[in-house]
């Protein structure tokens, strides 16, 4: 009895999770100008439609460019803030801790709105290099608060052993810190990524010409519902899943080992 | 390579805690220096002030002649193994033992040369490409070992090194670290509370408590002849009677005993429980035997002296006797050290 109900409550949380996802795919394959029901039988026309548009391509690229970039960066600032707050006695400590986590605690949008007064204040234009620095901004917490929990004494005593071998505070952090930390890097990485990958407001108010593929389908869904819009949801849907799935097999797999 | 080291006056103190209280010290080069006493003495103190991990706040210290108290570790003739071994988990056991060359910029391929010489010298030159969790205890130890000796160290800091292994590999580690620090000639020093294990490396044993050194010198010297009642105590299981000086001797309630003394006052006369016999030169008169237990090399035995029968005497007899409990035993002693009260 106890096991139907398990297996009764398993397929309804999936199903809620994941009933959205699979409407929105098979609505992509609408042979129709409205992605709603019924359903009129398949076609791909809009996945060639979807391909062959430049403007959705090159979002989709300047997507993965800001997410890659700014992810990259506030895995390093986060890793080096990390490091000097667990590692040295510094006046302030807690206080500086606070105000690193802190922008995890405020809006996207009241976090957009500052960066537009202040880049306008500075002269930055509205492009990808200043959503990119949005997006440092709001990951930045993120990948500081997983380092930090994951640095420990087993660490420290390593980086003491490499000093006293002759490393230099550089090579300390680049050769025994860093490679030691591969796990919650690549965990605090990804996910960086990931909320980079579909931030939509501060993208939406720091860009103009070049837009990420948020802005990009929202623009899209200004003029009205189309499966259009489904087969780029597929699409990132497919890509998401299959970057998980390759990382599950490799990375992650011979970090747990 | 090895060096003298010369500790001037250190005195150590942690926020309103001192650590270290002027310490002197000076180990000539190639010497097995064990720093040695209970947790808190001050020997990891001592060891990471030499290391450069610590900055001493006030005295010197001086390495093969010249001035280090300032030096970081990086730039330090030194190299120390440490209690967890702080093995690089992400890298082989090649590249772990080549790390030191690999930062004093030497090529791949005349640090791997080296790094396979260290490793067969602890005998792990066939595991050069496992990972440090491929292995056990005693063999990461004997890689961290290596590690530390491969950059050709002029003085070789080891921080209990033997505390997380059993009884016996300790007893077959430290025979391999003496025998090791023979054929390489660098100045050890080895930190440790184990006075066992003290004596089976060390040339000189350095006695430490609450900060200050209590004894420096040859195990057995410091085990037969302590200069404090801590270093007696510490090193070893010890009788210490009652006793007084006289005109020719010390007198104890268990009699007059002819040893030159050289000091006033109250006194304590020292004797190892295997330095008390049935036969010897020092006469102790007659004893009760209260109990005695059976341990493998000696019977240990409590006596109660008829004299002083309020004292209880810890004595080890031949395994050989049968010693009955309840009869009376004439005591002799050979061995006696004479100490302040």
């Amino acid at each position: 009895m106890g096991r139907v109900v398990s297996w009764i409550y398993l397929f309804v949380l999936y199903g809620f999770i994941f009933l959205p996802v699979a409407v929105l795919v098979l609505f992509s394959f609408q042979d129709g100008r409205l992605p709603v029901p019924p359903f009129k039988g398949p076609t791909l026309k809009w996945y060639e439609a979807v391909l062959g548009n430049g403007d959705l391509m090159a979002a989709l690229g300047n997507s993965f460019l800001v997410a890659l970039l700014s992810s990259g960066m506030a895995l390093f600032l986060g890793f080096l803030a990390a490091h000097a707050l667990s590692r040295h006695r510094l006046p302030g400590s807690v206080l500086m801790r606070g105000i690193l986590i802190a922008p995890m605690t405020v809006s996207y949008l009241i976090i957009a709105l500052g960066l537009l007064t202040v880049f306008n204040r500075i002269g930055l234009p509205p492009s990808l290099l200043a959503t990119g620095i949005g997006h440092v901004i709001i990951n930045l917490p993120l990948c500081f608060s997983i380092l930090y929990a994951a640095m420990g004494d087993h660490q420290k005593n390593a980086e003491r052993a490499a000093r006293d071998l002759g490393a230099s505070e550089a090579k300390v952090l680049w050769l025994v810190s860093a490679p030691m930390l591969v796990a919650p890097m690549l965990a605090a990485f990804f996910l960086s990524v990931t909320f980079s990958w579909d931030e939509f407001i501060i993208a939406f108010l720091l860009t103009r010409f070049d837009v990420t593929l948020p802005v990009e389908i929202w623009s899209m869904l200004r003029s009205g519902l189309s499966p259009k819009t489904n087969a780029i949801g597929s699409l990132v849907f497919l890509a998401s899943i299959s970057i998980l799935i390759v990382l599950e097999f490799t990375v992650f797999r011979k970090v747990r080992k | 390579m090895t060096a003298a080291v010369s500790v001037r006056n250190v005195l150590h103190r942690f926020d309103d805690f001192t650590a270290l209280h002027s310490v002197d010290l000076d180990i000539s080069a190639g010497e097995f220096i064990v720093l040695l006493g209970p947790s808190g003495c001050g020997k990891t103190t001592l060891l990471s002030i030499l290391g450069g991990f610590l900055t001493p706040s006030q005295g010197q210290i001086l390495i093969g002649g010249r001035d280090m108290t300032q030096v970081p570790p990086k730039d330090r003739p030194t190299t120390t193994m440490f209690q967890d071994y702080a093995l690089f988990p992400h890298m082989t056991l090649l590249d772990n033992v080549g790390f030191g060359l690999r930062m004093r910029g030497q090529a791949r391929r005349q640090r791997e040369a080296k790094a396979h010489d260290m490793l067969a010298m602890v005998g792990l030159d066939e595991k050069a490409k496992a990972k440090p969790h491929e292995l056990s205890g005693g063999q990461r130890q004997r890689v961290a070992l290596a590690r530390a000796l491969a950059v050709d160290p002029d003085v070789l800091l080891l921080d209990e090194p033997l505390g997380a292994l059993d009884l016996k590999l300790r007893r077959q580690m430290q025979d391999e670290l003496k025998a090791i620090q023979r054929r390489v000639g660098t100045t050890f020093v080895h930190v440790t509370h184990d006075q066992e294990e003290a004596m089976a490396v060390a040339d000189r044993i350095v006695v430490m408590n609450q900060g200050r050194i209590e004894d420096v010198g040859a195990p057995q010297r410091i085990y037969l002849h302590p200069a404090t009642r801590f270093a007696a105590n510490f090193m070893g299981e010890i009788n210490m009677i009652p006793a007084t000086a006289t005109s020719d001797g010390i007198s104890t309630p268990l009699g007059d005993v002819l040893i030159r003394a050289g000091l006033d006052g109250p006194l304590s006369l020292c004797l190892r429980p295997e330095s008390i016999g049935l036969s010897g030169d020092i006469a102790l008169g007659p004893a009760r035997l209260l109990d005695a237990a059976f341990f493998g090399t000696h019977f240990r035995c409590h006596f109660a002296p008829l004299a002083a029968p309020d004292l209880t005497l810890v004595v080890h007899l031949p395994q050989s006797g049968h010693p009955q409990i309840g009869t009376t035993h004439t005591l002799f002693a050979t061995t006696a050290k004479v100490l302040p009260a």
